[in-house]
């Protein structure tokens, strides 16, 4: 597969990779049938991320795609987060193989998936996709 | 040692290569090359040209034609050379498929077969052919008794391949050969891995139709051939030229057909010998691989090629493998989905019931003639901290396969 240095280094040293014990909102997408699976941590402080934690199981891209989209919203307020694209996590990557960029629609998933689980905990309406 | 990426920068790979993917592919071997080259420099002449370095091309091929027959067990007018397996598979299944229609329209092969034959037949159920695709067992062996069930009235073609790809396992083709001389029905099967590995003699296995590769036993790519037993009813596939016997068109590839027969000469004459060693390699890395917790080993346990290991690891992804270990300077294979442009995961580690959630997980090293216990102990060393690594990074890891 041809990955550019970019992947190859988040895949390599992915960032915030492991998962948050009594964490604000939880959210996981993907099929083990499928080969991949994103599991989304959060911890929420004044409507901000304020840490981020992941776990995937699946190939070089969905790996990097899940380090590079937690360094992207770490830090940012939720609305921000909700607003990343699975375009714009490709893009931080220098670009994915066409047949990856799914791997990106993962992180976008999980993450929308994360905040509204946040939300629901917090007796508030999740947000529409 | 240092190599280059796609876009010309260097990367620097701990230690030396260890390729481990012989079942892909294999290095041309030095002694093949050299007799290849004259027939690409100074006797480049057409085999179909009646002067002088014409008649060196076509005594040239003439002399590989009789290596890949006495490899086989089968007559000089018997063997065809193609493009490669896939040529082979093509012309063998199509060809006995259209030659024999008017005697029936029923084809039978397995489920595990290369997708040169499984999409082959896929196409001829477009055109009218029914085909049964055989069942494996968990080892992905064939039975010989479903295959007698499978047979009907009007079927022309038994399509069975000697050994898998993928896991290895050798089907029990003189069984199977049987079978269908019984019945009258032609016998097709791909050797594409088995040759150098397994003895073949076509003619007391019952054998009708052989395809075989050159690139898969250190010759060169591009140039394959077809067994075809005297007297068998099968049409042209490539129409053209008089060449091979009217049967197959274009110019001869002189230098491959070359470097085909002298690699399959060194490849038969090395069996023995060559499998002992393969053997002990093997039987180490499995054992070693299955101290891994949640490791299972693919295929059958001795019904196996002797280069062939592979291994499912639970809760991981077989790319992000192959990734870490091509950082260590080692080169695999696997059936997970995300490793083909297809996204479809391996239909052989399916077909073998091997679990959906598991089969992402799988790892197959094929060993060749360069390998050595050193790199069997290295493969040994990295593997399982590279495991642990991609267990430590999945959601689906229970906390006791977990090291943070």
């Amino acid at each position: 597969m041809d990955y550019s240095l970019k992947v190859m280094d988040h895949f390599s040293n992915p960032r915030n990779m492991g998962s948050i014990e009594n964490s604000d909102g939880v959210g996981e997408v993907g099929n083990p049938a499928c080969g991949d699976i994103m599991k989304i941590y959060l911890k929420v402080e004044d409507n901000r991320i304020s840490d981020i934690k992941f776990q995937t199981f699946g190939c070089g891209a969905a790996i990097a795609s899940s380090s590079m989209a937690t360094e992207m919203i770490k830090g940012k307020t939720l609305e921000e987060a909700w607003k990343l694209s699975n375009k714009a996590v490709a893009e931080a990557l220098d670009g994915l193989p066409p047949i990856k960029m799914h791997c990106s629609m993962l992180a976008e998933e999980a993450i929308h998936e994360a905040i509204n689980d946040y939300l629901k905990k917090k007796g508030l309406e999740p947000w529409d996709d | 040692m240092i190599i280059h990426n796609c876009e010309g920068e260097s990367v620097t790979i701990e230690n030396k290569v260890i390729y481990m993917d012989n079942s892909a592919t294999t290095p041309v071997k030095r002694e093949v090359v050299e007799e290849m080259i004259p027939y690409m420099t100074e006797n480049f002449g057409n085999p179909s040209s009646i002067y002088e370095i014409g008649k060196i091309s076509k005594h040239a091929v003439d002399k590989a034609r009789k290596k890949v027959a006495d490899a086989l067990g089968a007559e000089e007018n018997e063997i065809y050379f193609t493009s490669g397996g896939t040529e082979s598979d093509n012309w063998a299944i199509k060809g006995i498929a259209f030659a024999n229609r008017n005697k029936g329209k029923h084809i039978i092969t397995s489920s595990i077969e290369h997708h040169a034959v499984l999409h082959t037949c896929a196409w001829l159920e477009g055109q009218g052919f029914e085909v049964t695709y055989l069942p494996v067992d968990k080892y992905g062996m064939v039975s010989p008794e479903e295959l007698k069930k499978a047979i009907r009235d009007d079927t022309i073609l038994i399509s069975i391949m000697l050994a898998n790809n993928e896991i290895g396992t050798i089907q029990p083709v003189e069984e199977i050969g049987k079978i269908a001389k019984e019945n009258r029905i032609y016998f097709h099967t791909d050797a594409v891995q088995a040759i150098g590995h397994v003895p073949i003699d076509v003619k007391k296995m019952n054998i009708d139709l052989l395809s075989l590769s050159g690139h898969k036993f250190e010759g060169p790519k591009g140039c394959g051939s077809l067994y075809i037993r005297k007297g068998t009813k099968i049409d042209v596939l490539l129409h053209g030229g008089a060449q091979e016997r009217k049967r197959r068109a274009g110019t001869e590839n002189v230098p491959a057909i070359v470097g085909l027969g002298k690699a399959i000469e060194l490849a038969t004459a090395e069996i023995e010998e060559s499998n002992k060693t393969l053997l002990e390699l093997r039987e180490r890395l499995i054992k070693g691989l299955l101290k891994i917790p949640k490791a299972h080993l693919n295929g059958h346990p001795t019904q196996r090629l002797a280069n062939n290991v592979n291994v499912t690891f639970e809760y991981i992804e077989g790319e992000s493998l192959l990734l870490l270990l091509n950082a260590k300077g080692i080169f695999a294979s696997t059936g997970s989905a995300c490793n083909s442009s297809s996204l479809e995961p391996s239909h052989v580690l399916t077909a073998c019931g091997v679990p959906h959630e598991i089969v992402h997980g799988s790892l197959r090293l094929s060993l060749g003639k360069m390998n050595s216990e050193k790199d069997v102990g290295r493969v040994l060393e990295v593997l399982p901290e590279i495991v642990q690594r991609l267990r430590n990074m999945s959601p689906l890891t229970p906390k006791e396969y977990r090291t943070i």
